[in-house]
């Protein structure tokens, strides 16, 4: 993260692969699917929603665990800022996920249990907000916050990745067929899925970078006066 | 001699059986990908270049306010850094 902040040249990288993911994602060739149609083409924006938000999570909880061993609070703010972008980079799939069901699976929300568990894993990112805005002092609100990012990253992992391959789920990948198996995702998706999941990745660290250098501003005005 | 044909017309039927059965398999692909409806008019209309051209316009908006926004934190933090001097 401190070299993300220090360059640039990634926020170019940024533009450039989420341009072509537009023109690409919706002019090259896709697989001719039935009920799916045209909107097998929401795969560049949706699915790189999720990539983009358990990427920057990562990056959350990485600097939760620095924080832990170091106690420098300039890691406390890169983890809670990456979180608030990981959780609206969530909502933002969950939303997408919705209107895509809508049309392919005949309701926006079906009870599926990747919907189900993709809900409860935000829900219990929302909570670390909410713990860390209860929380009066600076030294405790880090440190159990830190604690909690480590707890809610940790059961993100089956809530999303296990626990709905484990019944019957209509979203792809579960119950039994991988997502990214030559069938859903042939080589015509791969040519923009894999740089949209960049590009979207990116333009989140790009928007957490922005807020990381202005809480560090905003603390560095705080200690002065 | 009606038996050597009757053998030769079972072999026959059962050649074409397999020939038929052959192609159903080979061409069941064809016939459903032709059945799934795609944007194939709207694209040949060339309508399509709109929509791209839109998004690509409210991105580069974007992108803007996110270029001016880095900015105006990095004059912030000159401002913070000349003032600690």
């Amino acid at each position: 993260m401190g070299y993300l902040l220090k360059t640039n040249w990634w926020k170019w990288l940024c533009i450039i692969l989420l341009t072509y993911t537009i023109i690409g994602g919706l002019l090259l060739p896709v697989p001719k699917l039935p009920i799916l149609n045209e909107t097998i083409r929401v795969l560049h924006f949706h699915v790189p929603m999720w990539f983009g938000m358990i990427l920057v999570f990562t990056g959350s909880v990485i600097y939760a665990i620095k924080y832990l061993k170091t106690n420098n609070s300039k890691f406390d703010i890169y983890s809670s800022q990456l979180a608030s972008t990981g959780i609206a980079f969530g909502v933002l799939g969950i939303v997408t996920g919705m209107a895509w069901a809508a049309y392919t699976w005949g309701e926006p929300w079906s009870n599926d249990p990747k919907q189900n568990a993709s809900a409860v894993s935000l829900l219990i990112y929302l909570a670390y907000f909410v713990l860390r805005n209860s929380l009066n002092d600076e030294q405790q609100r880090s440190r159990i916050s830190a604690v909690y990012n480590i707890f809610a990253f940790t059961l993100m992992i089956p809530l999303l990745f296990i626990l709905p391959r484990m019944t019957d789920s209509l979203h792809p990948g579960n119950g039994g067929n991988p997502a990214l198996s030559a069938v859903d995702l042939d080589n015509d998706l791969r040519k923009v899925f894999y740089t949209a999941v960049i590009g979207w990745t990116l333009l989140g660290y790009w928007i957490a970078s922005i807020n990381i250098r202005l809480s560090l501003a905003h603390q560095k005005i705080e200690n002065a006066s | 001699m009606p038996a050597k044909l009757d053998l030769f017309m079972n072999h026959f039927t059962s050649l074409l059986f397999r020939l038929t059965f052959l192609f159903t398999i080979l061409l069941a692909p064809v016939v459903s990908e032709a059945q799934v409806e795609m944007a194939d008019n709207f694209r040949g209309e060339g309508k399509i270049y709109v929509v791209i051209a839109i998004i690509l316009i409210i991105l580069t908006g974007f992108f803007y306010l996110l270029y001016r926004l880095d900015k105006k934190t990095k004059r912030l933090e000159k401002e913070i850094s000349q003032n600690e001097d």
